[in-house]
């Protein structure tokens, strides 16, 4: 654990961090569930609610130079990599000013400047991506590693079982963190996943753990232990996040009459709030001026993008090739 | 000169780029041994680490090479049969390609995706013999079909380098086929611009891949009754449309010998683009393979589903003797 220290008033920086990391997340999806409701976001969101200990547990176990891969829940990862607040919001209200520019939106936020090698709209997509990044890693001689963030349905995707295999062989330095919230899309994990989780990268020789998902200092410990174990060249790891999924879906669920969990049954799982059992952790006080943090920061932030430049529809298809190839247009010209 | 083999001439331009650039490197299937005929030799030259035999799953290893191209590679992946190009097709074409455009432009995804032996090898039956470039083309990726080794050089060299993802279809039915080069001027070919192969004045024949020799050779069959003009895009996409103009401009007809399907393919968007931006004597004409074909294994019918050189010197004729 690490030491406390004077500044923050005597309790664990790891834990404030922790704890600022979480609420910004919960306190972005409650504000962008509203942009969306306001049309503000258009196309909905995949709202992070509830599994916001993963994203900060395990991203406060990586550097800089750390890659991740994220998925189509993809915000909470973003931002606990490092995100700027201002353009990950501009990004999701489509600016010029947002991470991507308004090309990508909520599934696709990336900054690979920062590691983050984007949010990814097909479940289990990043988990290759990330394993070819390790593989670049470990060719490269640094002790870099990368992360693929998928949920309890990837672990059905063929492709994800290919990378276990991928990076088992080949002993890359990735982490496979699995959140099992509870549903893929609508279904149970029970009527969808034959066997354990777990026994996937186990079979493959990759050791793997479940852990307590809704504690971010427990997942930041697990998550430090594998992530320096690869870096020493011990090989990929698996991490079972057991968690829930507080919110839709997708905020389409808003406006939609699906019914596959009972509220009774989500007040159950919204019992062991991520957030608040971070907040425990710290004093009052301190936790306070990190929620008035937050907020401000959270003002500031969707000022910003209502305040930045939509994007001129001549442009719809600039960046289509890195090479700066220009695609003919829809429409003929003549003779 | 010195006869420079097709694959040959894959396997050299593999050589010079991984020599030239550290960050080229190979994955596939069997490639250390090389079952293709293109990666023999490779590993000994440049090590396991560069040149990685996979296993079977390509949908990982196509995903992995973007997750290395992210981190500053610039891989090439060998596919051992064309149709694997479907199971991948997620992964070039709703990954690699989109990346940039995704991003706002933050990455570039530099792979290339080699499929040596692409088409009909005869006798491979349904799930061996697809020519998928009309595909890749349709949704926006740099596609070539070198039909001849310096071509094949040439426009590999250049999809190595590219900075976009590139599709590298080299037909089965031109692996066989040599060519005298002085091997000292081989050298790159700018992606998307075409060229003429044979000049006439009396029609355009666009033609792709192994039916750009067939052309040439029909065309010399015909040359005492018309005057045919052999044009070969080399890049499927992005087409050399200006170089299609002039020559239409030059001979005012068109027949396009194309081994895609005929709905949705090459042949189709040629037509249409010189019918729209084009003018033209007579009605152009199209050689594809059928609608929706898949290609039967008996001989006579994969024969039959292919395009055939008796059906473009028919379709010559037929084009040359309207509007005039």
């Amino acid at each position: 654990m690490p030491k406390p220290s004077a500044d923050t008033g005597g309790s664990r920086p790891d834990a404030v961090a922790l704890y600022r990391t979480m609420r910004m997340i919960r306190r972005f999806e409650e504000r962008c569930i509203a942009l969306v409701k306001a049309g503000e976001i258009v196309g909905g969101i995949h709202p992070y609610i509830g599994q916001e200990a993963v994203a900060a547990g395990v991203c406060a176990a990586l550097r800089p130079d750390d890659v991740i891969t994220s998925t189509h829940r993809g915000h909470g990862h973003v931002l606990a990599k490092g995100a700027d607040l201002n353009r990950m919001t501009a990004e999701l209200m489509g600016r010029t000013t947002g991470l991507n520019k308004g090309r990508g939106g909520s599934m696709h936020a990336a900054d690979v400047g920062l590691g983050i090698l984007g949010a990814n709209g097909i479940v289990g997509a990043g988990a290759p991506i990330a394993t070819g990044a390790a593989w670049a890693a470990a060719r490269a001689g640094a002790d870099r590693v990368a992360v693929s963030f998928f949920g309890d349905g990837a672990v059905s995707q063929g492709v994800v079982l290919e990378s276990l295999n991928l990076a088992s062989l080949w002993r890359l330095p990735v982490l496979f963190v699995c959140e099992n919230n509870g549903y893929s899309s609508t279904a149970t994990v029970a009527d969808m996943v034959a066997g354990t989780i777990v026994g996937r990268a186990v079979a493959f020789g990759i050791p793997a753990e479940t852990v307590d998902g809704m504690d971010a200092e427990a997942v930041a410990a697990v998550a430090r232990k594998h992530a320096e174990r690869a870096r020493a060249g011990g090989g990929p790891a698996f991490l079972e996040c057991a968690t829930y999924r507080f919110d839709a879906h997708h905020t389409w669920e808003h406006r939609s009459f699906v019914r596959y969990r009972t509220p009774e049954q989500v007040d159950e799982g919204r019992r062991r709030d991520p957030v608040r059992i971070q907040g425990e952790r710290i004093p009052d006080a301190e936790r306070a001026r990190v929620d008035d943090e937050v907020e401000a920061a959270l003002e500031e932030a969707v000022r910003f993008a209502l305040d930045s430049p939509k994007p001129d529809p001549a442009d719809a298809l600039d960046h289509l090739y890195a090479t700066g190839l220009r695609p003919r247009a829809g429409v003929s010209t003549h003779a | 000169m010195p006869k420079l083999g097709y694959l040959t001439a894959l396997t050299r331009a593999l050589g010079d780029e991984l020599e030239r650039d550290p960050g080229v490197c190979v994955f596939g299937e069997d490639i250390r041994v090389g079952v293709a005929n293109v990666t023999k030799g490779l590993v000994q030259r440049f090590g396991p680490e560069r040149i990685v035999d996979t296993p079977l799953s390509e949908q990982a290893f196509t995903s992995f090479a973007t997750g290395a191209a992210l981190s500053g590679h610039r891989p090439v992946i060998e596919f051992q049969i064309p149709s694997l190009m479907f199971l991948v097709f997620e992964q070039i074409a709703n990954q690699a390609h989109k990346f940039s455009l995704m991003t706002g432009g933050q990455v570039k995804v530099p792979v290339t995706y080699l499929v040596p032996g692409s088409g009909s090898r005869t006798g491979w039956a349904g799930q061996h013999s697809d020519q998928p470039y009309s595909l890749f083309a349709h949704v926006g990726l740099k596609t070539v079909v070198p039909s001849g080794p310096a071509d094949a050089y040439g426009l590999m060299v250049s999809a190595i380098r590219d900075d976009d993802p590139v599709v590298v279809l080299t037909p089965a039915a031109s692996s066989m086929t040599f060519e005298s080069v002085n091997l000292a001027e081989l050298a790159p070919l700018p992606l998307g611009v075409g060229h003429v192969v044979r000049p006439g004045a009396d029609v355009t024949v666009v033609a792709v891949g192994q039916f750009v020799g067939q052309a040439v050779e029909v065309a010399e069959e015909l040359a005492d009754e018309v005057s045919v003009e052999v044009f070969d895009p080399r890049t499927v996409y992005p087409f050399d449309w200006q170089g299609l103009a002039a020559s239409v401009r030059r001979t005012g007809r068109l027949v396009v010998i194309d081994d895609s399907n005929r709905f949705c393919g090459l042949g189709a968007e040629v037509v249409a683009v010189a019918a729209e931006e084009m003018r033209l004597l007579a009605p152009p004409r199209r050689i594809t393979r059928p609608d929706g074909a898949v290609l039967p294994f008996a001989l006579e019918l994969d024969r039959a589903a292919q395009p055939h050189r008796d059906q473009l010197v028919t379709a010559i004729q037929q084009v040359c003797k309207e509007g005039r």
